[in-house]
């Protein structure tokens, strides 16, 4: 019965979401305010109906209601709860639901938090998400509907994809979801603006918290996905140039060169067309992202089941959302005003650079992973485009963002300085060519993971070279009497800024220490001794153990440095007998910032197991790295500059004073 | 500087940023890309030797030979024509005889394949998608034969 409610309530949700994207906008179109004040409370009634369908499903799963084909498929009884409550999203309809589910959240979320917004963007903005919701909505309700009964229930399910049964399910979807989808709401504010045809920076303040939390979302959701396949797929890799990788990495780097630029509109009021711009493409690379992984075209652990028809359905919402958009913005974008000069060497100037590197790297990884698509849909030819293409192309690219960021921080906006930006990086560059020197001679190796680990202690310290100046002015006892004072003055967002630079630079310290790990793939026997880096591992014994709905075999290996034990671990190999399936498990020990990983095969029939080591130094900072980037938009969020107050008094302002001439 | 002369700044940079990236994209695509064949392509179309490739089919069953060490052999077919594959590493978790499978690596000059990665699918219902192209390429597969389990899709 539960189970019925749930459709009936998305069929609603649909209803709901065809009102919306017609009635807020004839309201702002007559100027009729009680028209667009419908928005809102639809918006909120719309998530209501959508969370409880959510629930509905997630009931079924954790009851194990088998008369359902999604739990059948995907779920057995023996199935730990939380992989009950996680496999809700761990399958094609599921995962839809969780989609569209988080679309609702964002709507809700401008219905319940923009109180202070112009009424007729707030109307224009809940009218293009509705828009979205609709269209995603009937893709649900026509060609994948999580709610299909069974006529026949069978007495037990298929089990969820042992791949999938992991923490990382309950965490990596729903956090890559809020910064994927997210970023519809930019989308929306663009679409709203270009209908409106106001586009200043009271636009660009509005906007920005909402890219920002989405950004947030991203990092995190993409840094949790990368370590969940690092540590299962036993591979010890963390990074694959996957094309559903790129999927997520895509809207991240253009949602990254937005934020940037958002940044220049608001403070300067430049760059507005392109700032328009940018927010279609974040959401329209999600869009594309859901596109590839959830169409089928791409064999993944992500493409659960493919069906032709549902790729062609997602193909025609792409087609309509980003033509539709794009249409919208050639339309309107040509009557926007010029904006504030600036000259090339200044704070905007470095961001435009920024933006121009960012998307560029994002339009390298595009070609790379559509190109293969566009090839065999073509001549039938079937290629591959893998990690050497994107070291040629993404990585140089990418590799100059890092050298500019410390010195766009130091540049005034306007006219900035190069020379004096350099200066004040002297400590930085110091620290960089220092950590080069001493990394060489101390390490040796590689050069390219010298020459990278020098560029990430300058990024890490040059990150906090501007607040650091800003704080200790003068010198001597007074300067840091003083600084305490001055760091609470200082906006967040300054903070946030150095924080987010600097948890990139650590992970790309932690990335070019992986020129200095070990790998060995041997066979061993109990008893057997393995060196690995600084490591000596023994491998103790082979022992069965019986999980919930698994049955494994763990290896418990010791390790020991120069005879002191430090950690033992147990990698695994699992078999799920109702999927009649493998999987590994990676023994990891974290050792500092670096880790011992170990993985193990099958036992052979002299009763060896063939077994893969590896040593990776600070590979830990990779993630970490993503968490202090995480950790600076949240403190740019909390700025005060971000919070409702002071975005009402400025469009108070702004509306209250004739804009000047420019 | 005049506002013009600003935006011939801008609009260099960032030709000069897009010529680059073409350029970088040119090169790469040349020599970084790597055909995905069959077992039958590959002996209709008889690449170079040392040709990076990707080749997939099934694991024939009853071929898989384990050698000492970590090596093993193994043939993929696709019920027409066969290769035999060499590989020293750990074998995925989902490799099977009677599986599919994708290969990457060269062909060497014994016509032997030698293979640097290996990889199963990721669910035991499916059948990676290259390498059921392949299979059906040569008629062996059908649209839904292993679609047993999945009565609602």
């Amino acid at each position: 019965m539960i189970v019925e409610t749930g459709h009936y309530a998305l069929v609603l949700a649909l209803a709901l979401a065809l009102v919306n994207s017609v009635l807020p906008i004839w309201g702002s179109v007559t100027g009729d305010r009680r028209l667009m004040a419908v928005a809102p409370s639809v918006a909120l009634m719309g998530f209501g109906l959508v969370a409880y369908a959510f629930f509905a499903l997630t009931y079924a799963h954790v009851a194990s209601d088998f008369s359902l084909a999604n739990v059948v498929e995907n779920s057995h009884s023996a199935k730990p709860l939380i992989y009950k409550i996680s496999g809700v999203w761990g399958n094609h309809e599921g995962s839809m639901l969780l989609w569209v589910l988080v679309l609702a959240l964002f709507a809700a979320a401008v219905a319940l938090f923009s109180s202070s917004m112009p009424d007729d963007l707030r109307a224009n903005v809940l009218a293009v998400q509705s828009w979205i919701a609709s269209a995603f909505l009937l893709f649900i309700l026509l060609t994948s509907n999580p709610f299909a009964r069974l006529a026949n229930a069978p007495a037990e399910g298929n089990d969820l994809n042992p791949l999938l049964q992991d923490p990382g399910l309950a965490i990596h979807p729903p956090l890559l979801y809020l910064g994927y989808v997210g970023l519809s709401i930019t989308y929306s504010f663009a679409a709203a603006a270009l209908i409106s045809g106001r586009i200043d920076a009271v636009f660009a303040r509005f906007v920005r918290p909402w890219t920002l939390l989405a950004w947030i979302c991203l990092t995190l959701g993409i840094a949790m996905g990368s370590y969940w396949a690092y540590y299962t797929l036993g591979w010890g890799g963390f990074w694959f140039w996957d094309p559903v990788e790129n999927a997520s990495l895509m809207p991240w780097l253009a949602a990254t060169a937005l934020l940037h630029c958002t940044a220049v509109m608001e403070k300067r009021e430049a760059l507005k067309i392109w700032t328009i711009f940018l927010a279609i493409l974040a959401f329209s690379l999600s869009l594309i992202g859901t596109f590839l992984v959830r169409s089928g075209v791409l064999t993944s652990v992500h493409a659960f089941a493919s069906d032709p028809q549902r790729g062609i359905f997602i193909l025609l919402i792409l087609v309509v959302f980003i033509g539709g958009s794009l249409a919208l913005f050639a339309w309107r974008a040509g009557g926007l005003k010029q904006g504030g000069l600036f000259a090339p060497v200044s704070r905007e100037g470095a961001l435009v650079l920024n933006n121009l590197l960012l998307t560029t790297c994002c339009a390298t990884v595009f070609i790379g992973t559509l190109y293969p698509l566009a090839l065999e849909a073509l001549t039938g030819e079937k290629i591959s485009v893998g990690p050497p293409f994107f070291n040629l192309t993404f990585a140089p690219l990418f590799a100059p963002l890092f050298v500019l960021m410390p010195i766009g921080q130091n540049l005034a906006w306007k006219r900035g300085d190069f020379f004096g930006a350099a200066q004040r990086l002297i400590v930085a560059i110091g620290a960089g060519l220092i950590a080069m020197l001493a990394l060489a001679a101390w390490r040796g190796g590689p050069v390219v993971s010298v020459v990278l680990s020098g560029l990430a202690i300058y990024v890490i310290v040059g990150s906090f070279a501007d607040l650091g100046r800003r704080l200790f002015v003068g010198g001597g006892a007074t300067a840091i009497m003083g600084a305490g004072q001055r760091a609470l003055r200082l906006p967040r967002q300054a903070f946030g800024t150095a924080f987010a630079h600097a948890g990139l630079g650590v992970t790309l310290l932690g990335l070019a220490a992986t020129g200095w790990g070990a790998e060995k793939i041997t066979a061993l026997r109990p008893g057997d001794e393995v060196e690995i880096g600084p490591y000596q591992l023994t491998f103790e014994s082979v022992q069965p153990r019986a999980g919930p709905n698994f049955a494994e075999r763990i290896g418990r290996t010791a390790i020991r440095s120069s005879g002191v034990l430090i950690a033992t671990i147990e990698p695994s190999t699992r078999f799920y007998p109702a999927r009649k399936m493998n999987r590994s498990e990676a023994g990891i020990a974290t050792i500092g910032l670096g880790q011992v990983y170990m993985s193990i095969a099958d036992v052979a029939a002299n009763g060896s197991v063939n077994a893969r080591v590896f040593w990776k130094p600070l590979v830990s900072l990779i993630w970490i790295g993503a968490l202090i980037m995480a950790f600076g938009g949240c403190l740019s969020l909390s700025d005060r500059g971000f919070r409702i107050g002071v975005a009402r008094r400025a469009a108070k302002a702004a509306a209250s004073s004739p804009q000047p001439a420019e | 500087m005049t506002r013009k002369k600003r935006r011939l700044v801008l609009i260099s940079s960032a030709l000069l940023t897009l010529s680059l990236a073409v350029g970088l994209v040119l090169f790469a695509l040349r020599d970084n890309i790597v055909f995905f064949y069959g077992p039958s392509e590959l002996a209709q179309k008889a690449p170079q030797p040392g040709t990076r490739l990707r080749i997939g089919g099934l694991v024939k069953e009853g071929s898989l030979k384990r050698l000492d060490g970590q090596s093993v052999r193994f043939a993929v077919t696709d019920m027409k024509s066969e290769v035999e594959v060499a590989y020293t590493g750990l074998l995925p978790d989902l490799f099977k005889e009677g599986q599919g499978v994708v290969a990457e690596g060269a062909l060497g000059e014994d016509h032997v394949f030698r293979a640097d990665s290996v990889l199963a699918k990721h669910d035991e219902r499916y059948m990676p998608r290259d390498v059921a192209d392949a299979l059906k390429k040569q008629g062996v597969w059908q649209e839904g034969a292993q679609q047993l389990a999945s009565p609602g899709k």
